[in-house]
């Protein structure tokens, strides 16, 4: 095994490690890390079994195999990006509503308590 | 006799300590036997004193707990109009931009042209206050798109002071757009088959606060607001 292996492998680890560690003090939900442990786990896999990116750059026709690793990897970082952007969206448009709700609420405690 | 016709003002208030208590005044002093005007401030967590001073108005004092813009605010008032029976509301700037003594006026020709909305235009008779001359160019590209799009000639697209009664107050309940609405809400109208139209009416300079469309953000506010109408058209 390469140095580059071995560094790579420990990396990963740590990686996996932190993102198991933020799931059991329930400060990130299971189906974002969901995809954190998947991305983890195919680094891994890269990392042991360097072969498998030739194998899968032949499969494709990408001559320069790390050309398709870069592909492979802002393309999922884009679709990523979009989940969370309509998470957001989401979320603002929940939040208004919320907040409408309590302006409502309050404004009508605010009369009862001065009739 | 004729039954009081109940006209819920909102007017959406940000950092307007300055202005706000002399609107809310012109609102009461332009209430009348046959129409009642009801001042429903939404401040929309103003960083200055604007909520202290709405607690000791004769006003319905809406506090939002967060910031949420001028189109979320308007539409608290409007859920607020909505739940408390109001026949009609009306949204009025709280920089007194917007005369309150043209508000009967507004319902007047809602009701007698039996439209849904009523849009007070400073562009038809050219009186009063008539902004800048970027503002007017904007405003005149927004005709152009929105005569494309619904075929309907609207002076002044972006002019805040619009009447509504119940039917459309349902319909902006369920969506209103948070950021610039009012050229967006048009094709709302409009798609969902409601009337408006346009009254003339005469607009002030603000006598507080800043315009919220300035240098980059009127670049910003011109695309934003073109992709709106666009999408708000393709959507049903």
């Amino acid at each position: 095994m390469e140095r580059i292996q071995i560094i790579a492998i420990i990396g990963s680890l740590c990686f996996l490690g932190y993102v198991m560690w933020q799931i059991k003090k329930g400060k990130l939900r299971e189906e974002y890390a969901f995809i954190w442990i998947l991305s983890t786990f195919v680094l891994i896999v890269l990392s042991v079994w360097r072969n498998a990116l030739e194998i899968l750059a032949h499969t494709f026709g990408v001559i320069a195999p790390p050309n398709l690793l870069f592909a492979g990897a802002l393309f999922a970082v884009l679709i990523y990006l979009l989940h969370l952007s309509l998470t957001v969206s989401k979320l603002q448009y929940e939040n208004k509503t919320l907040a409408q709700e309590l302006a409502l609420l309050k404004q009508k405690i605010d009369k009862k308590e001065k009739a | 006799m004729n039954q009081t016709i109940r006209v819920a003002v909102i007017i959406p208030a940000y950092n307007e300590e300055a202005s706000i208590a002399s609107v809310v005044s012109a609102v009461h002093a332009a209430s009348s036997d046959n129409i009642q005007l009801t001042p429903v401030v939404v401040n929309d967590c103003s960083k200055d004193s604007t909520r202290e001073i709405i607690g000791t108005l004769n006003c319905v004092a809406l506090n939002l707990p967060i910031n949420l813009g001028i189109g979320g605010a308007v539409q608290t008032g409007i859920k607020y109009a909505f739940d408390n029976g109001f026949d009609f509301c009306v949204q009025i700037d709280g920089d007194g931009q917007h005369p309150p003594q043209f508000i009967p006026v507004l319902e007047k020709q809602l009701v007698a042209n039996n439209w849904d909305v009523a849009i007070g235009s400073r562009y038809i008779e050219k009186e009063g206050f008539q902004s800048t001359f970027m503002r007017r160019t904007g405003i005149q590209y927004f005709q152009l798109l929105l005569k494309l799009i619904t075929g309907e000639t609207v002076t002044d697209s972006t002019s805040g002071m619009r009447m509504m009664n119940r039917k459309t107050m349902k319909l902006l309940y369920a969506y209103y757009p948070d950021e610039y609405p009012e050229p967006e809400a048009l094709i709302i109208y409009n798609r969902n088959g409601l009337k408006f139209g346009e009254v003339p009416v005469q607009m002030n300079e603000r006598m507080g606060g800043q315009s919220s469309i300035r240098g980059f953000g009127a670049v910003y506010y011109m695309f934003k607001v073109t992709i709106a109408i666009i999408f708000t058209y393709l959507r049903q």
